[in-house]
């Protein structure tokens, strides 16, 4: 059971025996009104959302999922494989099951499977990855630090905004809920 | 230049061109009441006893408490002669952060006397339209995808109106149910202030706070909220003056603070007094960061403000 201070993006809840996971999750609060917290809500197995807010008084079931620790293989088709490092199991997601952690899949990265009566699911990955900027175009040093951004390409292929100053072979640390550029990191 | 600040520099210079705009913004705000003959004041932030509210929770400050909002000493004001000021200040309010909500917030506030509810939503569609267009953005404003046509008369609508309209419960179900708020949020709010801006006025008695009720209706109070782009940007009402009635209204919310187990804040009794030689008034409380993220077409508080309490 949660209260409505336990919401927060990412938590999975039972909806009419459905799970579904916070999506978007935002602190409201209308005229003198009390707090709201007001979420976007997805079906974990159909992919359907919607969006409402809840009071502090709210309460919630939690959705029995399980979440096993697998390791990435490598893609075949639109089929993504993981193995779990405990039983040499191998699982397959789709592409759509996947998502946006595509972008962010480097081979042998230990992932989080989620599994709702032992069906494969999603995944969710750590919030942050680190990525080696592949290709970039250089910045011209001695050039002002300004907001501009440029995009640059990861290892992974995926494109990103980052600022100027992020030159090829540098690591960069991104979120992988957001996707975007968080900072530089060394090594 | 250490290349540790760079993604400081960064993150900041992103938003020089919304600092630019948020500074124009004020100035344009101070220069409109200056020119209307109002007095600009300074009350002090901390203050011994802030209004108990059933909803808003201050910072405690030593012994005393930061300000929610500067509203009872601007009214102190008010009653011992000055009839029209107004002031920008810091405001405080604890556990309140979203993408809308700063636990610090820069609010206008303004009083008007001899004037009601009615004549300040006019005021201040006229303050807002004027400072729009000298900034040379009255009639394209665009906020979360919706052009804004700032010229005035704007929208007005009632809250009982507005449940009709989009809700499917009625103002007395949601009330009962203690659904008020969230029936606002969900359903009413995203399609206020849509292609002009939208006065949602006549609160229901109970939400009246240090709102006059309605003469002739006192299930009614005479309080308004202003939307644009579906997001809250002002709160008005005409000024209650009846010490006795706001003495009931203070307990009664400190009554439901205490079963939250909320702070109990001492009686402000100087504002109480004060109430006795209000004279009949209006007074409005308007969100700067808010209007200048429509300025500016910025959808995230933290994009309209140099520093986050996050990032210092």
């Amino acid at each position: 059971m949660y209260t409505a201070s336990d919401l927060r993006k990412g938590l999975r809840l039972k909806i009419d025996n459905e799970p579904y996971v916070i999506t978007e999750f935002n602190f409201v609060k209308p005229g003198k009104g009390q707090a709201l917290y007001r979420c976007k809500l997805k079906n974990m197995v159909t992919g359907s959302q919607f969006e409402r807010s809840f009071r502090s008084v709210d309460t919630f079931e939690s959705a029995d999922l399980r979440e096993k620790k697998m390791q990435y293989l490598y893609k075949e088709g639109d089929k993504y494989c993981f193995m779990d490092n405990e039983n040499f199991e191998q699982i397959y997601l789709t592409e759509s099951q996947i998502g946006d952690a595509k972008n962010f899949l480097i081979d042998n990265i230990e992932a989080e499977i989620l599994l709702f009566e032992d069906r494969p699911i999603g995944i969710s990955l750590p919030n942050f990855v680190d990525l080696v900027v592949t290709e970039a175009d250089p910045w011209a040093k001695g050039d002002t630090v300004s907001g501009a951004t440029k995009p640059v390409k990861v290892q992974t292929g995926y494109t990103i905004q980052v600022p100027t100053f992020v030159g090829e072979g540098e690591k960069i640390r991104i979120d992988t809920r957001t996707g975007e550029y968080l900072t530089r990191v060394k090594g | 230049m250490s290349a540790s600040n760079l993604d400081d520099i960064f993150l900041l210079a992103r938003k020089k061109e919304a600092l630019h705009l948020r500074a124009r913004l004020i100035q344009n705000i101070r220069l409109f009441f200056i020119e209307h003959g109002f007095l600009e004041v300074e009350t002090p932030l901390r203050i011994p006893s802030p209004a108990p509210e059933e909803h808003i929770e201050a910072f405690p400050s030593g012994d005393w408490f930061l300000q929610t909002s500067p509203e009872l000493c601007m009214k102190r004001l008010l009653a011992a002669g000055f009839p029209l000021i107004f002031q920008i200040s810091k405001c405080f309010r604890a556990g309140e952060r979203g993408n809308l909500h700063l636990p610090e917030f820069t609010m206008l506030e303004w009083y008007v006397t001899k004037f009601d509810y009615l004549q300040l939503m006019s005021q201040c569609e006229k303050m807002i339209f004027a400072v729009a267009a000298n900034m040379d953005i009255a009639r394209h404003c665009i906020f979360r995808n919706k052009k804004i046509d700032l010229t005035p008369p704007w929208e007005k609508i009632t809250v009982q109106e507005a449940f009709e309209k989009y809700a499917s419960v009625t103002l007395e179900e949601a009330l009962n149910k203690n659904k008020f708020d969230q029936i606002i949020v969900d359903y009413i709010e995203p399609y206020l202030g849509v292609n002009r801006p939208t006065f949602l006025y006549d609160y229901p008695a109970k939400l009246a706070a240090l709102a006059k009720l309605k003469d002739g209706n006192t299930n009614v109070a005479e309080r308004f909220e202003l939307y644009i782009g579906g997001m809250e940007i002002a709160n008005g009402f005409s000024e209650l003056n009846d010490t006795e009635e706001q003495r009931r209204r203070f307990e009664q919310a400190s009554q439901l603070r205490a079963q939250k187990n909320w702070p109990q804040y001492s009686m402000p009794e100087k504002f109480l007094q004060a109430l006795q030689t209000i004279p009949e008034s209006a007074g409005i409380a308007l969100g700067i960061d808010r209007l200048a993220m429509i300025f500016a077409h910025v959808l995230q508080i933290d994009d309209i403000i140099s520093f986050t309490p996050e990032i210092l």
